[in-house]
């Protein structure tokens, strides 16, 4: 099989005279143009799309650190808005190292992870200033515990065999001696962090930020917090103030989390190094799903053929360790340190140049399939609310400016929609898609009548804390995580789903075919505009009038 | 409105020994050498007809069990509880136990003991651990001497369940929002009148079934390598 050289230039990526003024990655289809490949979870389908429909491709990889090491020791040398690391180390200090967990980046990244390389220079800068009560906390806040074997993944195996699991563990917002309060902003929230890391003389927090809604002060005031402080913004009301999640500047959700972050910064030494990648998910074999299929080779085609049959003929167990154990290529391509919101504009910055696309005009129809993986099934299923978080969370939030679908327009969305859970990870989930959904999926309604019997079920509790299982507010805020999208999206109709009653469940309607779900949302409307996000990788649409 | 109500199944859920292990140190700290030895050979001679009632009726276990107190003084029996509850179960208490009834009370919540086990024994326990009440079995005294009978009800098997409801129906609880843990498929029962039921530490088969019914796992204590084989069964 011959593959074509990677990354694909900007005129390989441009396609032939289909383009429609805004952006080459912006792509017309016409008449002759090839069907489009599309993730229904682990399934690979291709779908044809009218003449007219708008593409969006990701960008292509951006260029990464030559010498990474020396990157991350020019940034801890050259901080932005603070000294240097070495100079706030004095010998028998308490410094606690954070860093971000499993959920970033998707899939988990080949090894060495960004993180490893992080700490490996941190730590021996720490060592060589007489630096020894060090503490590593991956910082979870209410996602589930890692495992030892995902741990010594991302922070390699020297590091894992000093630390663990004495000086290298999961946070535990639950532990009654673990959490002390910080203080209440000016808007009540409250500030309760990890122990440990309040009463350290140092927090250094290692970031990999996957996309522009992680970082910054969210990495300190939610990775550490609990329930407490998650409650102050992670909740219907707020939710529905985020245009878009992506967009700090108009996310009530980053407003609230950035208050709690400057009263943590003002009470603790905090150190941020943040780290950007690529958006390279995929590895030889499988890369030339970044690329228009209209410039796809004969052997990228038939490879497509091929995997999308083998993918149909496999068992699901057998689709996801595909899919999920082959980790990414994921390259870095930048490391800034410092002081929080100075180093947080350069991550943002870098973070949009490799994703944004400048998209003119809203769509009155989004079209897009649903991978395998969202940051909260790493390692497991992704089951219906998760769904739900893809749909109207995540795929609805990938926009600056305006939403990319017009007010009340309509999603189309490819999954089976299976009925599956991992009953470990997300066990309390089941109880929230089976017994709250079924009476109601008003987020406002949940919230006052369930939210805190789920939140103090001593059960659950006890599965986030000593098992893997998330915590028991997590189903809440996953649900919480669409309300923007359920308040703005007019349908959302699955296509391959294949049950009816869980779309149902989620509020969706339900097409056998993409031709189906588009005679639908067309609903009388002479040429709507459809629009496809062709994700993964990760795109965002800056969207202007 | 009352409570949540948090029922504890004791022997293998939040302490690693059974009902055999506090009766043979009772048999084995009789009046003097000659009367223990001769208890523990007769418990012995019974350990077959008792292994074949654990099989077949829990129930008829216990009654089995218990007769090896009988002419064992009540005043013995109350003089050598403190050391069976430090020597035999206090340290077999699983690591965490503490913990998961201390967040239940934290959360406003009774916690029942619910257990075969002797009730001077689980007042003990139920003490130690943070326990509101307990629901355990007693021994018949009479003349001040245990008859090797035990009082009814028995606590055992499918009769959790009923003790379990009318314990919260006679104090206003609302079975829908009360909890249940235990270890072992014979308390499947007790777990199904109760609005939570969670499963700790499982055998297979109750393993299987929490699976089925998508009920809470945990795990107390260390996570040994055939939890976490079951855990990761499809």
């Amino acid at each position: 099989m011959s593959i074509t050289s990677y990354p694909p230039s900007s005129s390989e990526l441009a396609p032939r005279a289909r383009t429609r003024g805004s952006h080459p990655l912006v792509v017309t289809l016409d008449k002759k143009s090839a069907p489009r490949a599309v993730f229904s979870g682990d399934q690979l389908l291709e779908v044809d799309l009218p003449a007219g429909t708008r593409c969006i491709y990701p960008r292509p990889p951006m260029a990464t650190l030559k010498d990474v090491d020396a990157a991350i020791r020019y940034a801890l040398n050259h901080p932005l808005g603070s000294d240097p690391l070495h100079a706030k180390l004095r010998p028998g200090m308490k410094v606690v190292i954070a860093i971000d967990d499993i959920s970033l980046p998707l899939p988990p990244m080949r090894r060495p992870d960004v993180r490893e390389r992080v700490l490996t220079v941190v730590l021996e800068m720490l060592a060589d200033h007489g630096v020894e009560d060090v503490e590593i906390i991956i910082a979870t806040s209410v996602h589930r515990r890692m495992t030892a074997q995902e741990v010594r993944w991302i922070v390699g195996d020297r590091i894992f065999d000093a630390y663990w699991p004495d000086r290298l563990y999961n946070h535990d917002a639950e532990d009654p001696k673990g959490m002390k309060l910080v203080g209440t902003t000016e808007a009540g929230e409250v500030v309760e962090l990890n122990r440990r890391a309040v009463e350290s003389d140092l927090l250094i927090y290692v970031n990999l930020n996957l996309v522009p809604m992680d970082g910054g002060h969210k990495s300190v005031a939610v990775g550490l917090c609990g329930y407490k402080s998650l409650r102050a913004h992670h909740n219907p009301k707020t939710m529905r103030d985020c245009w878009s999640y992506m967009d700090p500047g108009k996310s009530a959700l980053a407003t609230s989390v950035e208050r709690m972050g400057r009263l943590t910064e003002k009470t603790l030494n905090v150190f941020h190094i943040e780290t950007t990648i690529d958006n390279r998910m995929f590895d030889k074999p499988l890369e030339f799903l970044h690329k228009n299929e209209d410039d796809w080779s004969g052997a990228e085609r038939a490879a497509f053929k091929g995997l999308s049959f083998t993918l149909s003929k496999l068992p699901q167990a057998a689709r996801q360790a595909i899919f999920q154990k082959v980790p990414s290529p994921y390259g870095m391509t930048g490391v800034f340190a410092g002081e929080c919101e100075a180093v947080h504009a350069k991550t943002l910055e870098r973070c949009y140049a490799q994703y944004l696309v400048p998209v003119q005009g809203q769509a009155d129809i989004l079209v897009s399939g649903i991978p395998f993986i969202s940051p909260y099934n790493v390692n497991s299923f992704l089951n219906p609310l998760l769904v739900q978080v893809m749909a109207q969370g995540y795929l609805f939030n990938l926009y600056k400016g305006q939403p990319l679908l017009r007010k009340g327009g309509t999603m189309i969305v490819f999954h089976p929609c299976t009925d599956q859970f991992d009953k470990e990870h997300h066990a309390p989930y089941i109880e929230f898609v089976h017994d709250v959904l079924p009476q109601t999926r008003d987020a406002l309604e949940m919230h006052k009548k369930f939210e805190e019997k789920f939140a103090t079920n001593p059960a659950y509790i006890e599965m986030y804390r000593k098992g893997h299982a998330y915590h028991p507010v997590h189903p809440f805020f996953m649900w919480y995580w669409g309300e923007a999208g359920r308040q703005h999206v007019g349908r959302v109709i699955v296509v391959g789903a294949d049950n009816d009653y869980v779309p149902k469940l989620l509020g969706y309607e339900t097409a056998r075919t993409f031709a189906e779900a588009l005679s639908m949302a067309g609903d009388g409307r002479r040429d709507p505009e459809i629009t496809m996000m062709h994700i993964p990788p990760i795109v965002m649409a800056d969207v202007t009038a | 409105m009352p409570s949540p109500v948090s029922f504890f199944d004791v022997d293998g859920t939040l302490v690693r020994t059974n009902l055999l292990h506090p009766t043979v140190f009772y048999l084995a700290n009789q009046n003097n050498p000659l009367t223990s030895l001769g208890a523990v050979a007769r418990a012995a001679f019974g350990a077959p007809r008792m292994a074949l009632a654990e099989m077949i009726d829990r129930r008829r276990f216990n009654e089995l069990l218990f007769a090896a107190y009988a002419g064992t003084s009540q005043d013995r029996l109350l003089l050598l509880a403190d050391e069976a509850f430090d020597t035999v179960i206090k340290r077999a208490i699983y690591p965490g136990a503490r913990d998961i009834v201390q967040r239940c009370r934290a959360e406003g919540h009774e916690v029942v003991l619910v257990s075969g086990a002797l009730d001077f024994l689980m007042e003990r326990l139920a003490k130690h651990l943070g326990a509101t009440h307990h629901i355990s079995n007693r021994l018949e005294i009479k003349d001040n001497y245990a008859t090797g009978k035990l009082l009814r009800p028995i606590v055992a098997g499918p009769e959790k369940a009923r003790l379990v409801r009318e314990w919260a129906r006679d104090r206003g609880h609302d079975l829908g929002d009360c909890f249940a843990y235990s270890d072992s498929y014979s308390d499947v029962p007790m777990l199904s009148v109760v609005g939570h039921p969670c499963v700790v530490n499982p055998d297979l088969r109750l393993h299987k079934l929490a699976r089925t019914y998508a009920w809470p796992v945990i795990t107390l204590g260390e996570r040994t390598r055939a939890a976490r084989l079951l855990e990761r069964l499809p």
